[in-house]
């Protein structure tokens, strides 16, 4: 059951550590669209802490966006995500193992670097917590069902912009629950509950989404 | 050859539902008496709730526009169901006609999403003051449309109607799962902030010289709702069948 999961997601680190500059750039994004927020808004830190958890889980959700575009893309130009295709083995374990790596690539990243913009954007302090927390199990459940719609859209000419029109809607439970889980540690309840449901909803997504993206990438062949 | 497709007649009306001429005839012979029944129930539903119900005590008479709001939204809530099963369908069994269904369900209910919510505004301005509010229901029925335009976009970015078939089913799929998920999510999102004000669902139950007409007006949409699936289906049916001998008999005919 498990074959090719290890040994796709140990390929994909290694693409993703030989073209480093690319794989930064969701980061780099990440900092950079955050560091518009107060020049936009106001430089003032009270209303800043207002508002700064949503900021964040909302560039966290576009930096995502942004990177799974590519998710597939190289596969499928240079022809090895046929390769992959016409393998006797389970085709939803290599695509778990390549989610995985993306998550690695992209999500973990974002998580270790919210703190920082916590800073910037004067998030209370009882906040960094879950919001760190928060967005570990986050980042998962959107390289998830971002993969779903990275696998739909892959064989398309302009896929970027259709991929996340698809994706967008089905992203909207995890934003609520993660910023349901900051906001309610910032003000003094407990977050252990739309936290749970947060890891509820990555067990889902973990579940199924390799099997709606394989079922997806599938549909390469006869386009 | 024909025992072979005659062997188990219990069988047969899932096989003869597959195909897309059978349908195109049945339907065609159904569609009238379809059509007067939508016509004769919408009439009277809104002759009789926009005319004879008695007012609201508190709203007057501009909770009248619910006759045609709270059955928009039925119909797009169950024509996602009836988009995300005729999907599955055509998924696994592989048939053609279930994939047209899934095409034609998908811009009646993205129609049928923005008459409810475009009504509830209209609606919301003399109750609540605003046209719109990021309630629970208002914000899940935004989502919805979002995902009846999403399985729209990714229809019709194919080329090949095979390839487009199944990638919107699968898209439609994913919703079905997501669907109540946002619903609740949406729900308890709000719950963390302000107690509900205005909940739609533990309305007091209505009056039943109200009620009544609100029934029939939601019959009547079922009605036209499958009188509208049916016509938009066989528009598709022509569309694609265009090849085969029957539909040019058929076009060739109409001509004479």
């Amino acid at each position: 059951m498990a074959s090719g999961f290890s040994d796709y997601l140990r390929r994909d680190l290694l693409l993703a550590y030989r073209r480093r500059g690319e794989a930064a750039s969701p980061l780099v994004f990440f900092i950079m669209v955050s560091t518009l927020i107060p020049l936009g808004i106001s430089p003032e830190s009270a209303r800043l802490a207002e508002i700064a958890s949503g900021i964040i889980w909302v560039m966290a959700l576009l930096a995502t966006l942004l990177s799974t575009d590519g998710l597939f893309a190289s596969d499928y130009q240079d022809g090895s995500l046929e390769q992959l295709l016409i393998s006797p083995q389970m085709l939803a374990m290599p695509v778990l193992g390549k989610i995985t790596a993306h998550w690695m690539v992209t999500g973990l990243p974002l998580t270790l670097a919210s703190p920082l913009l916590g800073v910037m954007l004067s998030l209370p302090e009882e906040g960094y917590v879950p919001m760190v927390v928060s967005l570990a199990l986050g980042t998962g459940c959107l390289s998830l069902i971002g993969a779903v719609g990275a696998a739909l859209t892959v064989s398309l000419r302009k896929g970027g912009l259709l991929l996340s029109l698809l994706v967008m809607p089905l992203y909207m439970p995890v934003i609520i629950f993660g910023s349901a889980t900051v906001q309610s540690a910032i003000d003094g309840f407990a977050w252990s509950g739309p936290l749970a449901i947060l890891g509820a909803m990555l067990a889902a997504a973990i579940a199924l989404c390799p099997l709606a993206a394989a079922g997806g990438l599938r549909l390469t062949s006869i386009n | 050859m024909n025992w072979l497709t005659n062997w188990s007649p219990s069988w047969q009306w899932f096989h003869r539902l597959g195909s897309p001429r059978w349908f195109y005839q049945t339907t065609g012979r159904w569609l009238p008496w379809l059509s007067l029944l939508a016509l004769a129930l919408l009439s009277t539903g809104l002759v009789w709730g926009l005319g004879f119900a008695p007012q609201d005590a508190k709203q007057g008479n501009s909770f009248r526009i619910i006759y045609l709001h709270v059955p928009a939204s039925f119909l797009a809530l169950a024509g996602y169901y009836i988009m995300a099963i005729a999907g599955a369908i055509g998924l696994i069994w592989k048939m053609k006609l279930s994939y047209m269904v899934m095409k034609s369900a998908a811009p009646i209910g993205a129609a049928l999403t923005f008459l409810a919510l475009f009504t509830g505004a209209i609606w919301g301005k003399p109750t609540w003051g605003t046209y719109w509010v990021w309630d629970a229901r208002v914000t899940s029925m935004l989502i919805l449309l979002f995902l009846y335009l999403g399985v729209l976009a990714l229809q019709y970015a194919f080329h090949s109607n095979e390839a487009g078939n199944r990638a919107s089913a699968i898209l439609a799929l994913v919703g079905t799962v997501n669907i109540p998920i946002i619903y609740k999510s949406v729900d308890w999102w709000y719950t963390l902030h302000q107690p509900a004000t205005i909940k739609l669902t533990s309305a007091p139950s209505m009056h039943s010289d109200m009620f009544q007409p609100l029934l029939v007006m939601i019959l009547g949409f079922y009605c036209f709702y499958t009188v509208a699936l049916f016509l938009f289906t066989r528009a598709e049916i022509l569309r694609r069948e265009r090849k085969s001998t029957w539909v040019k008999e058929l076009v060739i005919g109409a001509q004479h």
